[in-house]
């Protein structure tokens, strides 16, 4: 006996039996791993990851930084309940960061997105970028006609060419690839001259812009593209400093002469009021709510899209209930979730005695009728839909019948559909099946000797099935429920068909989120509540009946 | 054997003969997107079709999906493979297509051909391009149809819009679209707001109220629905006594169906739809495609579409072309929108502004809906 304890007990292939075991442990594991693998990847990569990306536009943001980076960085200092717009400063980041975006025709996205939280931001931006151009032009003319050189291209390019650069570059580059979207790749062909950068900060960064565009989109050569009206405008803005004017007249790099000539007619230039004149391009950029929105939805990440989903909105004070005329969602959260579990009950009512006939009949009798049940099944769902509807209209085949027999007056006829009565008629039928087919299973091993033994000790009929019978089919009924009810909480075709107003579901609403007026994170929202809905319902089902009193046969 | 030899010796000369033709800057195969349909069977008769005899070799496909054409195009440029060349759309989804990058912008007199006289597109097709990317094709109206059949005794047949919101004098359900889009205007028109200040109106919260305020005494006697196949049907079950819907549709139900069915041509609202060319194409495609726009909005392709459907060609030169259908052999033009009989009083969707409002509206309609 101290022998075995102490020599280690060996395989047929002389290693210690222990680590024998365990290799063929791993091996089995590993085999299982990789026949489950395509499965696995199948179902990671056309289900959890486009789920998981879905989720995330639920609270993703990034368009307002991306699209307004100096906007919003300046807007952080502006009070939002002083009741008045930003000051100047803002407007000429809006203005630099407008006109990118302009450029790359992205600014009508931003309106887009920023139309959710307020009317009247999509054409705003549509028109203003139109626009911007105007704005920029008495700088550019102004410019033009005191130094004739800067409407040279060749001239732009010597006067912002320059070493030490890179960070500029880079930075600059970084901001349009967050614009676009996407790495721009290529050579810009420019470095900007670090010594012009301090110089005029604002002219550099936006020559920069121009730049990169100019060579990583357009493929142009920079030196030979005269820059656009916002590098004018941008230079006007830094001439107007009497610091910058003074630096310059100690400045020799290149182009020095001609920057002395216009320091020095500083006075000539229009003043830079860009705040005037985005008033003037659109009255809307004067009010604070425009600003107060974009200061709200300037993160990268918003709670915006979940308040929306629930009724309410983002404020400067915080989350705010939503004026009531436009309240929809928790209602129709509400009604989802009730017309669900009336949709559950009555496929419990009707479910369970046809699944108790099918279980008790001859197998034979049983098969056939069993073809009934799963008849529905092989038929496409929007045939069945439009069936209930040429049904239930109150031209249709029940309200005919019900008038020539004489239960209901020519006069009023009964309205079975569009309203909550069609959709659950209509989806009780279609989701009928689910319940019956686990009933069946679970009815299928419940001995009858029980009951009969039951019914011999002195059971009435009645008492042998609640104590005896109804008690071993629960199971089948809690695996139906499930099915039903959580195929019936995402359901939308049928109540989009028969539903009219009273009887859609929340996932109506999605899909005009989806495919109509593309507010993308509003739908995320509403689907990723829905989700947790329906995983809490789960949870709740386990905590009160147990999921392991769930079967779905044998 | 030699049978054999002869078909393939045959079988190549086609090949090589179809590819001599195929123009090798141009993709042979292409994938249109439209409504499905009698609209999209118009579509075929009067441009695929004759395109593709005019070009040996070239495959087309077809594409139901204009519906949701404006999200499906996002994912596909999202997921970075359009697979479409040239959309059907209406003009309000080509303008929210063109504001998310996600159509070409297009140079009408460089893209669309002159009229045969030699009036520029530009001129041709006036204010009909709405925005940068929309190429105009019909223009249709939603207005309305009523059962003939089913009009009081002793009342004449409604025309006037006001009759939609007139229940005692016309009792019976009315089928109206489940968007706020022409129904408040219609509302408003109703409730006493001048014709040319009802987007002012509508642009305040008193104003909306007031369009909702008017929908709510026809509520109980509304059947919303929301394709444009409903209404037809509706009223040719008599489910409904009137209904709003797009008037090709009422013309197949009351010509080609003959349907009980009457127009109501008062206040119908005119729209547009046409193609935009998808952003992010192939060179290859992108060359098809615009090869293929020419040619199917030139002045005779689209008074030819009218032979099929009764929308209204969007060029001012092809509304004399307009002629008869090419199967019943009955004149289209009095049954188009924009016969003179039919546009005494007329509306234009108002794009900048449902574009802005849009969103809110809807809000605040379906808010009214589910109440």
């Amino acid at each position: 006996m101290t022998d075995t304890a102490q020599e280690p007990m060996l395989a047929a292939d002389g290693r210690p039996l222990k680590q024998s075991l365990a290799r063929a442990l791993r091996r089995q594991k590993t085999r299982a791993l990789l026949m489950i693998a395509p499965l696995l990847l199948f179902v990671m990569l056309t289900f959890v990851i486009p789920i998981l990306s879905m989720l995330m536009r639920s609270v993703e943001n990034a368009i307002v930084p991306d699209t307004l980076p100096g906007t919003v960085a300046a807007l952080s200092a502006w009070d939002a309940s002083s009741g008045r717009a930003p000051d100047e400063v803002v407007y000429r980041h809006l203005f630099i960061d407008l006109f990118k975006a302009a450029e790359a025709k992205e600014h009508t996205k931003l309106g887009t997105r920023l139309n959710y939280e307020q009317t009247g931001q999509s054409s705003l931006f549509r028109t203003s970028g139109r626009k911007l151009d105007d704005l920029a032009e008495p700088y550019q003319d102004a410019i033009e006609d005191i130094s004739p050189d800067f409407k040279e291209a060749a001239f732009w390019y010597e006067l912002m060419s320059g070493e030490d650069g890179s960070a500029l570059l880079a930075q600059r580059r970084d901001l349009w690839n967050a614009l676009v979207g996407e790495e721009l790749s290529g050579e810009a062909g420019f470095m900007p001259s670090a010594q012009i950068a301090q110089l005029l900060p604002w002219t550099a960064r936006a020559y920069t812009d121009f730049a990169l565009w100019s060579a990583l989109v357009k493929n142009d050569t920079v030196a030979e593209e005269r820059p656009w009206e916002a590098v004018y405008a941008a230079l006007a803005m830094d001439l107007e400093d009497p610091a910058k004017r003074q630096a310059i007249a100690d400045y020799d790099g290149a182009g020095a002469a001609q920057l002395q000539a216009l320091a020095a007619a500083q006075s000539d230039l229009p003043a830079v009021r860009l705040r005037e004149g985005f008033i003037e391009l659109n009255r809307s950029w004067g009010e604070p709510r425009i600003w107060t929105t974009i200061k709200l939805y300037s993160p990268r990440y918003t709670p915006g899209y979940f308040l929306n989903a629930v009724d309410m909105q983002l404020s400067p004070d915080g989350a705010e209930a939503k004026p009531e005329n436009q309240q929809i969602y928790t209602q129709l959260f509400k009604r989802t979730l009730i017309m669900a579990l009336i949709i559950t009950g009555s496929c419990i009512l009707l479910g369970y005695p046809v699944a108790w006939i099918l279980a008790n009949l001859p197998a034979r009798t049983a098969n056939v009728l069993m073809i009934l049940v799963l008849l529905p099944f092989w038929t496409s769902l929007l045939v069945r839909t439009s069936a209930w509807k040429v049904l239930l209209q109150q031209q249709g085949v029940i309200n005919e019948i019900l008038v020539w027999l004489g239960f209901v007056d020519d006069a009023n006829r009964l309205v079975l559909m569009n309203n909550a009565t069609g959709t659950v008629i209509a989806m009780t039928h279609i989701l009928l099946p689910f319940m019956i087919l686990p009933l069946y299973s679970v009815m299928k091993t419940i001995p009858p000797s029980y009951l009969r033994a039951a019914k011999s000790l002195g059971a009435t009929n009645w008492t042998a099935f609640r104590r005896v019978y109804f008690p071993q089919s629960v199971p089948g009924i809690g695996a139906g429920s499930i099915l039903v009810f959580i195929l019936a909480i995402g359901y939308y075709i049928t109540p989009e068909i028969v539903g009219g107003t009273s009887g859609v579901f929340i996932s109506n609403r999605i899909a005009y989120h989806i495919s109509s007026s593309l507010n993308w994170g509003l739908a995320a929202a509403l689907g990723t509540i829905l989700l947790v809905v329906v995983l809490a319902l789960y949870w709740l089902y386990d905590r009160i009946v147990g999921i392991d009193n769930v079967k779905l046969g044998g | 054997m030699k049978l054999i030899k002869t078909l393939s010796a045959t079988a190549m000369l086609v090949a090589t003969g179809g590819l001599a033709i195929a123009d090798h800057h141009m993709t042979s195969d292409m994938t249109l997107v439209s409504w499905g349909g009698a609209y999209q069977a118009s579509q075929v008769a009067a441009y695929a079709e004759p395109y593709k005899l005019m070009n040996e070799g070239v495959t087309i496909t077809w594409d139901e999906s204009s519906n949701e054409a404006v999200a499906k195009l996002r994912a596909m440029n999202e997921a970075g493979n359009v697979t479409w060349d040239v959309v059907d759309v209406v003009a309000a989804d080509a303008l929210r297509l063109c504001d998310e990058g996600l159509a070409l912008e297009i140079d009408p007199d460089e893209d669309l051909a002159a009229a045969p006289d030699g009036t520029s597109a530009e001129e041709d097709f006036g204010d009909l391009l709405v925005g940068d990317c929309f190429i105009p094709q019909i223009v249709y109206s939603t207005t309305f149809g009523y059962r003939t059949d089913m009009v009081p005794e002793g009342v004449e047949p409604p025309n006037d819009i006001c009759d939609v919101f007139d229940l005692e004098k016309y009792p019976g359900m009315r089928a109206l679209e489940k968007r706020p889009i022409n129904n408040v205007e219609w509302a408003l028109l109703c409730d006493g707001v001048a014709k040319e200040d009802v987007y002012d109106v509508l642009g305040t919260e008193e104003g909306q109220e007031q369009a909702l305020a008017k929908l709510d005494t026809i509520r109980d006697s509304v059947i919303w629905w929301s394709a444009g196949a409903d209404t037809p049907q509706l009223l040719a079950d008599g489910e409904v006594f009137m209904g709003s819907t797009y008037n090709g549709r009422l013309f197949s139900a009351i010509v080609e169906q003959k349907q009980p069915i009457g127009m109501m041509w008062d206040a119908q609202v005119f729209d547009l739809d046409g193609w935009i060319i998808p952003a992010g194409l192939s060179e290859e495609r992108l060359a098809r495609a615009k090869d293929f726009i020419l040619y199917a909005t030139d002045t005779q392709r689209l008074a030819d579409q009218a032979k099929y459907i009764s929308y209204g060609p969007a060029r001012a030169s092809s509304a004399p072309l307009v002629s008869t259908h090419a199967e019943l052999g009955i004149e289209m033009a009095p049954h188009m929108p924009t016969d003179p009989e039919n546009s005494k009083n007329t509306f234009l969707y108002n794009y900048e502004f449902w574009a802005d409002y849009r969103d809110d509206i809807d809000a605040k309609f379906q808010a009214w809906l589910a109440q």
